[in-house]
């Protein structure tokens, strides 16, 4: 299933994963990024994002990361929205599953 | 760059998240050496000869190390001229190995052929070659004579090298807003980004800040030209109390100063940012025990920093939360209390405040390390040839006097 809430479609049944270029560092307010190839910097402020985020790579979809991270149903729809958000600046991308 | 994309939910504001300091810099300036070929003008160092008491490379280590472990993400690499230094490139080697990126500014007398494809075989370092006027006319007399010319050498070296995107930069000053277009030209040509930061009046600076800061009108003429270009010209977050204007300029748009960014100076000194190098805002030094974290996270001046802060004399104004009341080291060092206008305010409340501030008293950096003979004109008259035959007084040649025949 896809969502297209930004109008950046985001394949939540696929195997995703932090940029290997990709910097995370924890703060207070979620978590700082920083991307060396593009040299952007993006911020994740909510530390449920950031925890899915981190549990991409480990997880075979990000569907099963969202529920490692016992994301709440109603939370969904926009932590797939701040997903897209990633995916489009390549803070995330996806990986061979 | 520091482009912001905002994926947040339920959050507060970054930018008061920010204004209340992090653990950890986001990036720092870290000024490697206070040597350099150059006698700029304006330099914010007041750079010149090497200070005896410079970082060792160990020290450097040590300090890298400890970056890593606060997961600061990059270092801003200035001086003086930091390719100068003879263990610059391990220096850069090191903290690459330690996933610290390096962000280095030059003007290029070091970037040569080899140099430069050492440099685009290089992931995780970016290169700012320093460019103060379009021309060499503009350039040359505030960076000194042929360092237009070393400037493009290096650019050429970078873009032969297959570099791309390194980064011009440019300190915006009255002699060069006309020329914006100029220097967005000279970018597409090597393949390089453009940058152009805030002239300040600190180091050097401060003698020339007067003549050499753009006029109400340039400013204007330079944050539309800026709004126009976006986020394809870089500006280092420096012209945040141009947001004033209206719309902000792409970035952070606040002052981190000791709150998410700082500066290391040559010998270890901790500065609140690269434009305060005065004993008001020394944060301490990373010689101390507890090192570089020790600093950041417990000296008295950033926890002050951090402290919410309130508007002053601008509390009032209609664009304070765009502006924040501008730049701390502007005021400074012209003499402007802190808690008021920025001298270039673009409501022009800077203007009166320079107007009744002492400007003589202003304080000066604490440190100059400017070359003791500045490159000046000597005088030359030419006089008429002297006559056949003549011999000078004090002519000691064995021969003279003798006519060959």
């Amino acid at each position: 299933m896809s969502t297209d809430l930004t109008g950046q479609r985001f394949d939540l049944d696929g195997a995703w994963q932090l940029h290997p270029q990709v910097s995370i560092r924890p703060e207070r307010f979620g978590a700082l990024l920083y991307h060396f190839g593009t040299r952007r910097l993006s911020f994740v402020k909510n530390a449920v994002l950031r925890d899915v985020v981190v549990a991409l790579g480990c997880e075979p979809t990000a569907r099963a990361a969202l529920a490692s991270c016992n994301v709440a149903a109603v939370d969904v729809p926009v932590i797939t929205r701040a997903l897209a958000g990633l995916a489009a600046s390549s803070m995330i991308c996806e990986r061979a599953a | 760059m520091t482009a912001i994309a905002d994926h947040g939910v339920r959050a507060n504001s970054l930018v008061d998240e920010f204004q209340l300091g992090l653990d950890a810099p986001i990036c720092l300036t870290w000024e490697l050496t206070y040597a350099c070929n150059l006698s700029c003008t304006h330099c914010l160092s007041s750079s010149g000869r090497r200070d005896p008491r410079e970082l060792t490379t160990a020290e450097c280590k040590i300090i890298i190390d400890e970056l890593e472990r606060m997961q600061v993400f990059y270092v801003n690499i200035g001086g003086g001229e930091p390719t100068v230094r003879p263990d610059f490139w391990e220096l850069l080697d090191y903290a690459i190995a330690h996933h610290v990126g390096v962000k280095f500014s030059t003007n290029g007398v070091k970037i040569t052929p080899a140099v430069a494809a050492r440099l685009a075989a290089t992931d995780y370092v970016d290169v700012q070659i320093s460019l103060d006027g379009a021309t060499r006319e503009v350039n040359d007399a505030v960076r000194g004579a042929g360092s237009y010319d070393l400037a493009l050498r290096a650019m050429q070296n970078l873009a032969d090298a297959g570099m791309r995107n390194f980064k011009i930069s440019v300190v915006g000053t009255r002699h060069n807003v006309s020329q914006l277009d100029d220097f967005a030209a000279i970018a597409d040509r090597y393949g390089a980004q453009l940058r152009i930061t805030r002239l300040r009046p600190s180091g050097r600076g401060a003698d020339v800040w007067d003549e050499l800061h753009p006029t109400s009108d340039q400013q204007r003429e330079l944050y539309d030209w800026l709004v126009a270009n976006g986020e394809s010209v870089l500006t280092g977050d420096s012209f945040f109390h141009l947001a004033a204007y209206g719309d902000p300029l792409p970035g952070l748009n606040l002052c981190g100063a000791g709150r998410v960014v700082c500066l290391i100076d040559p010998v270890g000194d901790v500065y609140a940012c690269p434009f305060t190098i005065h004993n008001d805002f020394l944060a301490g030094n990373v010689r101390e025990p507890g090192g570089f974290a020790e600093v950041w996270r417990t000296s008295d001046l950033f926890l002050d920093l951090r402290r919410p802060q309130t508007g002053g004399a601008c509390a009032s104004c209609s664009a304070y939360d765009s502006c924040r009341g501008g730049c701390m080291a502007a005021k400074f060092f012209t003499g402007l209390p802190l808690d008021g206008p920025d001298p270039e305010c673009v409501k022009d409340h800077g203007v009166a405040a320079l107007g009744a501030a002492d400007r003589a008293a202003a304080p000066r950096p604490s440190l100059d390390h400017s070359h003791r003979t500045r490159p000046t004109a000597v005088p030359v008259s030419i006089a008429p040839r002297p006559p056949a035959g003549w011999t000078p007084a004090c002519n000691d040649d064995p021969l003279a006097g003798f006519a060959l025949s």
